[in-house]
């Protein structure tokens, strides 16, 4: 009996519930590991480098290639560090070259076109892939049409910095130095779900004690699209209160809920929201969000009215197109959408095909974690920790009784556990070697 | 030392050989749960302790005090509720024999 490679290859967990492979195992392992399985990786950050450098770990056989446009990697954890002026751009990014040392083909392109019935992905550069499995860890798209007014030119002064970036985050900070003392810092939080649900109200402590440094007399202004601070709400306001003075007369930071920025206007320096007009010297508006413009082009965009990619919880694939999987911020699951996760996922992910491949059913009963520190910019941190695990009868991964919480207060440990796990993290996502020079600090 | 290293290798693989063929994977994919933290095969940069060649029972040990909140902690307890007592064996037999 042969078994078909691709059609080997194909056998998927929603499949495999039905389907027992240990049968079908003995015959199949050696044409399988004689089979180099194609697998295409679209985006090199924490979701798509670390699932590319655990599957040629875990699978070596495989055959992994891996699509990146960006020059370098460039973290989005630690990025606020960048606005408070305690890191600079080049202390938050790192090279590609461990991890194109890793996959089999490293190639620096955009994806312009998928076809998921002939399976291949096409670059802007005019190569074609074939895959057997494809792996999309796009991150975010950003809906800058959702924000009247947030056209190209304006985007030249008002910045997002939810891409790190030297063209956000580096352009970002210069704003806030050249900004005058008592000048009004203006930021937005995107409606949730949307990548980083604690960043804004990190970005508003290390605004705040930048300015409490250098600029006592200016002000922080939070446009929250949401009803409430949506993460670690108690620890925000604490250290908000400890540090910023919120709740006196003389707060540095001016918390507005339900306040969606609707409109952007870069010459008035303006933000409209449904209720008035907020001026600000620097404005600083997230746009509404949804999953990688990739996962569009493989059509498995499909959850939340076409905003995130539902995915099957044992093995990260679509659960509208097979052989397509979906990592890190892009998908619609109930994990925060956080660099932990897509780090953690990635292996998740990394762990049922290399099951696959060899020939076994993905695990029945997986377990990945999220642990996300929050800076205050005061040389203090704090966490949520959660273990995912699965649930049949929910078909979902959930907490454990215990199993999820926050610090009880922000403290220094914290701090040096949050620039520990920057480092950790780094390293176990590009496959920096152990002695990679960081200059990143808490 | 040489001692308690020869005898984790012997419960490595011990466990390894009664162990089904799913088991291996498993144990290896927990055990790379907790390297965003802890480090790329538990070898950490930072402030946060290495887990690599740590002997077994240490590692079953100091998992059952986070749970059980006799040794203190910032993230532990949340991460030791979400975990076994069997699997804090696989995952320590994977440090142990991973130095």
């Amino acid at each position: 009996m042969t078994i078909d490679r691709r059609e080997f290859l194909k056998v998927s967990a929603g499949a495999a519930g039905a389907v027992t492979l240990s049968g079908l195992a003995g015959c199949a392992t050696t044409s399988v590991a004689d089979a180099k399985a194609k697998i295409v990786v679209v985006g090199a950050g924490f979701g798509g480098s670390t699932f590319a450098r655990y599957m040629k770990t875990w699978a070596p056989q495989s055959e992994v290639t891996l699509i990146e446009p960006n020059p370098v990697f460039t973290s989005c954890p630690f990025s606020n560090t960048v606005l408070a002026g305690i890191n600079k751009m080049e202390d938050i990014s790192m090279p590609y070259d461990y991890i194109k040392k890793v996959v089999d083909n490293f190639v620096p392109d955009t994806v312009t076109a998928i076809d998921t019935a002939k399976q291949t992905v096409t670059t802007a550069g005019g190569k074609t892939f074939a895959y057997d499995r494809l792996v999309l860890a796009g991150g975010i798209e950003l809906l800058y049409d959702a924000v009247q007014g947030y056209d190209v030119e304006t985007r030249k002064t008002i910045k997002h910095a939810w891409k790190a970036s030297p063209d956000q985050t580096g352009v970002l900070r210069q704003q806030l130095e050249a900004m005058p003392d008592g000048g009004t810092f203006v930021m937005s939080v995107p409606k949730a779900p949307y990548r980083c649900p604690p960043g804004p109200y990190e970005r508003a402590c290390m605004v705040a004690s930048y300015f409490k440094k250098a600029k006592p007399k200016s002000k922080v202004i939070v446009l929250d699209g949401n009803p409430d601070i949506a993460s670690k709400k108690g620890l925000f306001l604490a250290a908000w209160k400890k540090h910023f003075g919120y709740g006196t007369d003389n707060s540095m930071i001016d918390y507005r809920p339900n306040n969606m920025p609707r409109s952007v206007d870069a010459k008035k320096m303006m933000v409209g929201t449904e209720f008035d007009d907020v001026k600000g010297s620097v404005i600083n508006v997230v746009p509404p969000m949804r999953a990688a413009k990739v996962t569009g082009m493989a059509g498995v965009r499909t959850g939340n009215d076409g905003t995130w990619c539902p995915v099957n919880y044992l093995t990260f694939e679509s659960t509208v197109v097979p052989n397509v999987h979906i990592l890190g911020d892009s998908a619609l699951t109930n994990f925060p959408k956080s660099g932990s996760v897509a780090n953690n996922t990635g292996k998740m992910c990394a762990y049922a095909i290399s099951e696959m491949l060899a020939g076994r059913q993905p695990d029945p009963s997986p377990v990945v974690t999220n642990t996300c520190y929050s800076g205050t910019g005061m040389g203090t941190a704090f966490h949520v920790a959660t273990v995912f695990r699965w649930d049949p009868e929910k078909k979902a991964l959930v907490p454990p009784k215990g199993a999820n919480g926050v610090s009880k207060e922000e403290s220094e440990l914290e701090m040096a556990y949050m620039e520990s796990w920057a480092k950790n993290v780094w390293s176990d996502t590009l496959g920096l070697p152990d002695n990679y020079n960081f200059t990143a600090k808490g | 030392m040489k001692k308690t290293l020869a005898l984790s290798l012997l419960i490595a693989g011990a466990l390894g050989a009664v162990a089904s063929a799913h088991a291996d994977p498993r144990a290896r994919f927990m055990a790379a749960n907790c390297s965003y933290c802890h480090g790329p095969d538990g070898h950490s940069r930072g402030a946060v302790p290495s887990l690599a060649g740590l002997e077994a029972k240490y590692f079953v040990d100091q998992m059952k005090a986070f749970r059980d909140g006799s040794r203190p902690a910032t993230v532990m307890q949340k991460h030791a509720m979400g975990y076994t007592d069997a699997e804090y064996e696989a995952m320590g037999a994977w440090f142990a024999a991973h130095k």
